[in-house]
């Protein structure tokens, strides 16, 4: 016999004892299949317990995510506008604004005294219902570098004057900003505003007599952040000059040159302040105003030399928790210095004497405005000037320049304003200004000024 | 001259921050980018959440701190129009300018509420992109802060992880307390309020909240006592349980109608740091549900 064939042999011989031996437990078959059912009921039960196990965990899985979905319902619908040509339109803002004014000195008379003219617009406005400049403004970026803005003003009286039509750049990078067409200088605190967001209806007299209401440039600004958690601004420009203090002088470098710095910040959270100097120089050839002379007889006389100008300006504004809605006060005031060095020319027309001239001359102004209510505030300021000492050439007499007199004008104003909304506002304004020597100017104006369209963000 | 030179050589020794440098102009999104940010962002937040969003003027300060932000975070929707973009223009900064990835708008992130169908002043102070008040709802943070996170691991990929991290932690406990706060506030759904201003449209939402009457007349306009008395008797018929301002608000109105209304006055935060309790996002969903649930009893 093989190994093999034992093999076989033993297995047949199990496989024949097997049935055998089942047969012989018969009597227990129905207990094995109790057992087997019991088994099988048990694998189900567990096999049910497990399956009611996963639900619950996608259940809470789901749960889990439900928030998100919650979060996500309906989503970010793209809104998509259809394509028009419209569609990219520049901001376009409206400023409208009238007067009613009251005045008990003639305003063709206005004049300030001690000071030279400055042929810009600086009287207060007609007598009676006035229209104010409205002003049309748009605006809108040109490239990713390059915004542009127009600023328009339409004078009562007809006709458009381009106020500001600037291009400048949207982040140069370190902190540097170019901006070249016309614009208002950076100059001061004020002269950068549009008039229509000043606290008062005019402008202080300093500004009238210094600047000629407001300094715009035709040329270019660049303008520097300091990388520093305090704000320091430097700027410089460099223009053509053509308006009061500088003339058109027909040549080809820069006529007018300013530079100014700023610095400014928080001083916790209810109060923010700014401060900063400017230095405006131009050199003026053959700048022509009219006077009368020591007979009565109107003559024009014509300054050509260096004139110098120092701002200080000063800003602080308080709000409780910096919350200005319901109250709010701010302080501000400016202090020019001017020097002027150079000839006169007297009666350029007739007799035509030309000899020195030196002035140093001074103004500030000072005022605060209250908001005690929501949309109300009240605000007072104070104006002062001094002519200073004009000296004058041995052959000039002074007594042809009684425009040049030494005078210190001055005024005082108060104002009650009330904005209903971002939108409007409407003032009520009187002064008793003594800009003319020996004449009291009582003031009243009553002035509306309002926006429409695009409204743009307000500098500080 | 000397100072001069002293001060410009202070200026170039100053030492590089770690990490990103954030402008964000409201409390929310300024605690959820610290969340996000932990170590590796510093943050500076413009305003406070006493202050009136709609109302901020363009500080100094504010031109200072943009000059060197990477990231300048808004919430867009035009709540910021009043001054952002002057202080984006005058910063000089060309990585925060609109549509460079230095900026974010939180309100692009979120299905906006209350599209004006017309766009008139006449309406009030309407905002063309839907009401920008979108923190009220903190499901709106998980879509916020999802791509914010995305967005500072973009401009500052060596923090990528870490920003992650954050975000993944932040959202994992912002899921629990929205639970949480969900569960809490299940009393509040269906209750009429009446709100001082359309400030709350996203936690109305959430919270099944029904205003039934706003105290403004228009959006941004004040209520006379005329106007109070008329929304008054509106109101007779189906009366709010609470009235509901933010604590930046003037308390006038909202006291008064609640005082002839009989009803509670509930000082929501609005923001962080518009109430003592809500010191970061955590505690101002906390502290608002408190307080409407304060007033149910």
């Amino acid at each position: 016999m093989n190994r093999t064939s034992l093999i076989v042999l033993a297995a047949s011989g199990v496989l024949a004892s097997f049935p055998a031996s089942v047969f012989a437990a018969d009597a227990d078959s129905n207990s094995l299949n109790a057992l087997r059912e019991e088994i099988a009921q048990m694998k189900q039960a567990y096999e049910q317990r497990i399956a009611a196990l996963e639900s619950r965990l996608v259940q809470t899985e789901a749960k889990a995510g439900n928030a998100e979905v919650s979060a996500r319902q309906a989503s970010v619908a793209a809104s998509q506008k259809p394509a028009s040509e419209s569609a990219f339109n520049p901001a376009i803002s409206l400023v409208l604004a009238g007067t009613y004014t009251r005045l008990s000195q003639d305003p063709n008379t206005y004049a300030i005294g001690g000071f030279a003219p400055t042929g810009g617009e600086v009287g207060p406005s007609r007598r009676s219902f006035g229209l104010g400049e409205s002003e049309l403004g748009i605006a809108a970026n040109i490239s990713p570098t390059l915004r542009g803005q127009l600023t328009l003003a339409l004078p009562p009286e007809g006709g458009a004057e381009v106020e500001e039509a600037f291009i400048q750049t949207l982040g140069l990078g370190q902190g540097a900003t170019l901006k070249a067409g016309r614009f208002l200088s950076g100059i001061g605190y004020m002269n950068g505003q549009h008039a229509h967001t000043w606290d008062f209806a005019d402008a202080p007299l300093a500004y009238k007599a210094m600047l000629g209401g407001q300094l715009k440039n035709d040329g270019a600004q660049i303008k520097w952040v300091a990388p520093t958690d305090l704000l320091v601004e430097l700027g410089a420009e460099a223009a053509s000059g053509g308006a009061f203090p500088s003339t058109d002088r027909n040549q080809n470098g820069a006529t007018l040159g300013a530079l100014f710095a700023h610095v400014g910040g928080d001083a916790g959270v209810s109060n923010s302040w700014r401060a900063g100097l400017s230095l405006l120089g131009t050199s003026p050839r053959d700048r022509q105003y009219e006077d009368a002379d020591s007979t009565g007889t109107a003559v024009t006389n014509a300054f050509s030399g260096r004139s110098r100008t120092w701002i200080a300006d000063a800003i602080w504004k308080w709000a409780p928790n910096g919350n200005g809605v319901e109250r709010n006060l701010i302080v501000q005031g400016e202090y020019f210095r001017r020097k002027e060095t150079g000839n006169m020319a007297f009666d350029t027309a007739g007799a035509n004497l030309v000899d020195d001239y030196a002035s140093r001359q001074s103004g500030f102004y000072a005022q605060t405005v209250y908001q005690f209510m929501p949309h109300w505030r009240a605000g007072y300021r104070y104006d002062r000037l001094d002519s200073g000492n004009v000296s004058l050439g041995g052959t000039l007499n002074p007594a042809d320049f009684p425009l040049l007199a030494a005078y210190k004008p001055k005024r005082n104003t108060v104002m009650v304003d009330y904005s209903p909304d971002h939108f409007s506002r409407w003032r009520l304004q009187l002064a008793r200004d003594q800009s003319r020597p020996g004449a009291i100017d009582n003031q009243l104006w009553l002035q509306y000024a309002v926006s429409l369209g695009a409204h743009g963000a307000h500098s500080y | 001259m000397r100072i001069l030179i002293l001060l410009l050589a202070g200026l170039l020794a100053m030492p590089a921050q770690a990490g990103l440098k954030i402008f964000v102009t409201v409390p929310e999104w300024g605690a959820l980018a610290k969340e996000i940010g932990g170590d590796k962002a510093e943050v500076f937040v413009a305003t406070t959440g006493l202050q009136d969003p709609h109302h901020i003027q363009a500080r100094p300060s504010l031109i200072a701190r943009t000059r060197d932000a990477d990231l300048v975070i808004a919430t867009g929707a035009d709540l910021e129009i009043g001054w952002l973009p002057l202080v984006q223009r005058e910063s000089g900064n060309p990585r925060i300018q609109p549509g460079q990835p230095g900026y974010f708008e939180a309100a692009r992130q979120v299905r906006m509420l209350e599209m004006p169908s017309r766009l008139d002043r006449a309406d009030g102070d309407v905002h063309a992109g839907g009401n920008p008040h979108i923190q009220t709802d903190p499901r709106n943070f998980l879509l916020v802060g999802a791509a914010l996170a995305a967005r500072m691991a973009e401009l500052s990929p060596a923090d990528a992880q870490s920003y992650a991290a954050n975000w993944k932690s932040f959202a994992e406990r912002w899921r629990v307390a929205l639970a949480r706060w969900e569960k809490q506030a299940a009393p509040l759904r269906g209750l009429p309020i009446a709100v001082q201003h359309k400030a709350f449209p996203y936690l109305q939402d959430w919270l099944g909240l029904k205003d039934v009457a706003t105290l403004e007349p228009k959006p941004g306009v004040e209520p006379s006592v005329a106007y109070l008395g008329k929304l008054l008797a509106q109101v007779a018929a189906n009366p709010p349980k609470l009235v509901m301002r933010a604590a930046y608000q003037s308390p006038q109105a909202a006291e008064w109608f609640g005082r002839e209304a009989k009803v509670p006055v509930v000082v929501v935060p609005f923001t962080v740091g518009g109430s003592d309790k809500a010191k970061d996002l955590f505690g101002l969903f906390d502290d608002t549900i408190e307080r409407l649930l304060a007033a149910l009893k």
